[in-house]
């Protein structure tokens, strides 16, 4: 035990030398967590609108009123000819073209019918389709006020029926995205830190030729790898516990549910990012190439956790292999726990899988360790 | 020069006789593309949800059906009283419930009006009004067809055209942006790492002291990465003409001089942090927790920059991410030429100038 107090004595003082990295394990990822969480939303805001009216009346324009007052549409610019709107469209001014036919209001009141033509930039093609959704909604509520004026008695001989329907949004009633992210990306900077800093730790040693010194000392096995990982776990619940004080106060993130299981899921998790980042510096020789594989798999399990985009769309092979990615459990338990106020029973399955992988994980790594060269 | 090509030589030796860092450096732009292209799409699909039938008769059966034929939703369970509602939504695997009305069928035949009600679990608020948006339409196309002998006059019809994306496919979202990140990784992490590696073993004071000038030290360690750099480029546009018939529409030859400006662009960036940064440690953090998030996050990559806090638009003009990524698109899926992305192109060229002269004054000789 006094063996390990003196390693993690060590390894805390090393840390806190070392003046250029302090700042980056602490600041960094706390400035990028009040940052990044304000950039991260698919929230389609400020669409760039343009519109070629042929019409000129004042009914279209009325309609173009109803974008102009619309907030998610930003009205940049009008066009005399569809060649100017297409040219601006590949230059990247605008992404929506809404072009009213000459005749537009003749032929609604003469056919009873008239088309709209919308051109939209489809290259983000979730984007395209909310905006298509929007402009949907613009024209379709135009249409409705404009029939109520128009329609004749006559025109009612049935009356259409009707199926409304009343949305209600749980736990997050004005739809903010931050509330959604910030939890995400949290969980994102912990396990980053921690496994980045524990992959490269001992390897270090091992590059600079100072692992072979502490092979011949007397110390233990578990002794050490104890002593090389407890200060870099302590490190990552010091981090959970400033990012979660920046979300409630920053970001007036709600905690529903209870703090004592979310750091006891924490300190679990942590466990198996710091096996992970053992087992890699175990199996490299040089820090670039420990930092290479955590990076690349750092990556995938990123990309793969639901944290950006949502795993139920995934084909059934991919959903397969996320039950092996510790991240989307963490990010998982984060949201229920801290936004829905999931309880122990609720994220029963989560917290079993990341106990097993934790003890797995830390066994391969213990295992793979060896004192000899 | 024959000095200089040994000092390449031995530059790629090192590179080649580390398997496993080569491994990755070729495995993770294939990985990358395989994934964004068969799993990762920010399409919202099979979305599992809950009913709640109150009234059970054959006009909800018949919408029912249609949901379940959808394949924007799987349903989960039949439910038989909202109380449930909170326990199923607390497991998180359920993501909304739809609410039919006691006797729907004869309010909508008697009164001509039913209702639904839509509760959807809105951690995630944009599955929530996606699948808000989903339900509504579907209810409407019943309608619609329930009201099909009755002509509604006055109507107005908008067409919508998709361009550049007729499919609307993420994956064409997603390849500028992987190609993008890879390469200002592989190229600006690489190169700061393996400067700073010869500063924390003491062979830089080595190199320092050979007849090489201090300038062919930095252009031997940079080429490589180049080569490298220029390969995976390559790796990522094959794979994603073959594989995902993402189309070129503008010219090749501009797609590659354009990447080869932004990968010196990272290059010099890589070197700027080699020049501040005293262990691969510090280097890694910079390169990694300073340019990873910022890349994937304010480049426009998966978050549309329009719709970011002003101040965060100001910042994403300053990542050069994001004009390499407004190029890609526009040559890839607009086929423009010079003429339209000339500006873009003058900005990532002026920003690599900026970054070198910085790199050159903060470049020191002698070691302290």
């Amino acid at each position: 035990m006094k063996t390990i107090l003196y390693i993690v004595q060590k390894e805390f003082k090393q840390i806190f030398r070392n003046k250029a990295m302090l700042p980056l394990i602490f600041a960094l990822p706390l400035i990028q967590l009040i940052i990044l969480s304000n950039a991260a939303t698919f929230d389609i805001k400020n669409i760039k609108f343009s519109y070629i009216d042929n019409d000129n009346t004042s009914f279209s324009r009325a309609l173009i009123d109803k974008f102009e007052a619309s907030t998610y549409f930003n009205v940049v610019s009008n066009f005399s000819s569809e060649k100017i709107a297409s040219s601006a469209m590949l230059k990247g001014d605008v992404d929506v073209i809404l072009e009213i036919p000459s005749y537009f209001e003749r032929d609604l009141l003469k056919n009873k019918k008239t088309d709209l033509s919308v051109i939209i930039n489809a290259i983000d093609g979730a984007a395209a389709g909310v905006e298509n959704v929007y402009i949907n909604q613009i024209v379709r509520s135009f249409n409705r006020n404009a029939q109520a004026k128009l329609m004749q008695p006559s025109d009612l001989i049935n009356k259409p029926k009707n199926i409304t329907s009343i949305t209600s949004f749980w736990y997050n009633k004005t739809l903010n995205y931050k509330t959604f992210m910030v939890p995400g990306i949290l969980v994102l900077l912990v396990t980053m830190i921690t496994l980045f800093l524990s992959g490269m730790n001992i390897v270090r040693e091992k590059e600079i030729g100072t692992l072979e010194q502490m092979n011949v000392t007397p110390i233990k096995k578990h002794q050490f790898i104890i002593g090389k990982l407890f200060p870099f776990w302590v490190l990552g619940m010091l981090l959970l516990t400033i990012g979660l004080i920046i979300a409630s106060v920053l970001f007036n993130v709600p905690m529903v549910g209870s703090l004592g299981l979310m750091y006891l899921y924490t300190s679990i998790y942590i466990l198996v990012i710091l096996g992970m980042g053992l087992f890699i510096s175990n199996y490299t020789d040089t820090q670039q190439q420990a930092m290479f594989i955590a990076w690349f798999f750092i990556v995938i399990f990123i990309l793969m956790s639901g944290l950006f985009t949502p795993i139920e769309s995934m084909p059934q092979w991919a959903q397969f292999l996320t039950e092996f990615n510790p991240i989307k459990f963490y990010v998982e338990v984060m949201r229920m726990v801290m936004l829905k106020g999931s309880s122990t029973v609720d994220i029963l399955p989560q917290f079993t899988k990341t106990l097993v992988y934790a003890i797995v994980m830390n066994g391969l790594a213990v295992w793979s360790y060896k004192k000899t060269t | 020069m024959k000095r200089f090509i040994g000092f390449l030589k031995k530059e790629f030796y090192h590179i080649f006789r580390d398997k496993r860092s080569l491994f990755i450096l070729f495995g993770m732009p294939v990985a990358q593309i395989m994934l964004f292209g068969f799993a990762i799409t920010n399409e919202i699909n099979n979305v599992n949800i809950a009913i709640l039938d109150k009234s059970e008769d054959v006009t909800t059966k018949e919408i029912i059906n249609k949901i379940s034929s959808s394949t924007y939703f799987t349903i989960e369970q039949f439910i038989i009283n909202e109380a449930e509602i909170e326990t199923i939504f607390k497991k998180g695997k359920i993501k909304a419930v739809l609410i039919f009305e006691k006797d729907f069928s004869k309010n909508l035949i008697k009164e001509n009006n039913a209702s639904v009600q839509i509760i959807t679990d809105a951690t995630d608020p944009n599955t929530a009004s996606t699948i808000s948006n989903y339900a509504n339409s579907m209810l409407q196309k019943y309608q619609q067809e329930v009201n099909k002998s009755i002509e509604i006059p006055y109507q107005i019809i908008p067409k919508s055209r998709m361009i550049f994306n007729q499919e609307l496919k993420s994956v064409f979202m997603f390849v500028p942006g992987v190609m993008t990140i890879i390469l200002m990784l592989v190229s600006a992490m690489m190169t700061s790492i393996s400067i700073t590696r010869e500063k924390e073993l003491g062979t830089m004071e080595i190199l320092l002291v050979s007849p090489l000038k201090p300038f062919q030290v930095i252009i031997g360690k940079v080429v490589p990465y180049i080569f490298l750099s220029i390969i995976n480029a390559i790796v990522i546009v094959l794979l994603s003409i073959f594989i995902f018939e993402m189309p070129v529409q503008g010219s090749l030859l501009l797609l590659g001089v354009e990447s080869v400006i932004f990968i010196v662009n990272a290059l010099s960036l890589g070197i700027l942090i080699s020049t501040i940064s005293a262990t691969q440690q510090t280097a890694m953090m910079v390169s990694l927790m300073g340019l990873m998030l910022p890349v994937i996050l304010l480049s426009g990559f998966i978050f549309p920059i329009n719709s970011m806090p002003e101040i965060l638009q100001v910042i994403s003009n300053v990542i050069p991410a994001t004009w390499y990524i407004i190029i890609l698109k526009g040559i890839m899926l607009k086929g423009v030429g010079l003429a339209i992305i000339w500006k873009e192109t003058l900005i990532l060229v002026a920003m690599t100038l900026f970054f070198i002269a910085l790199s050159i004054k903060k470049y020191k000789i002698r070691l302290e």
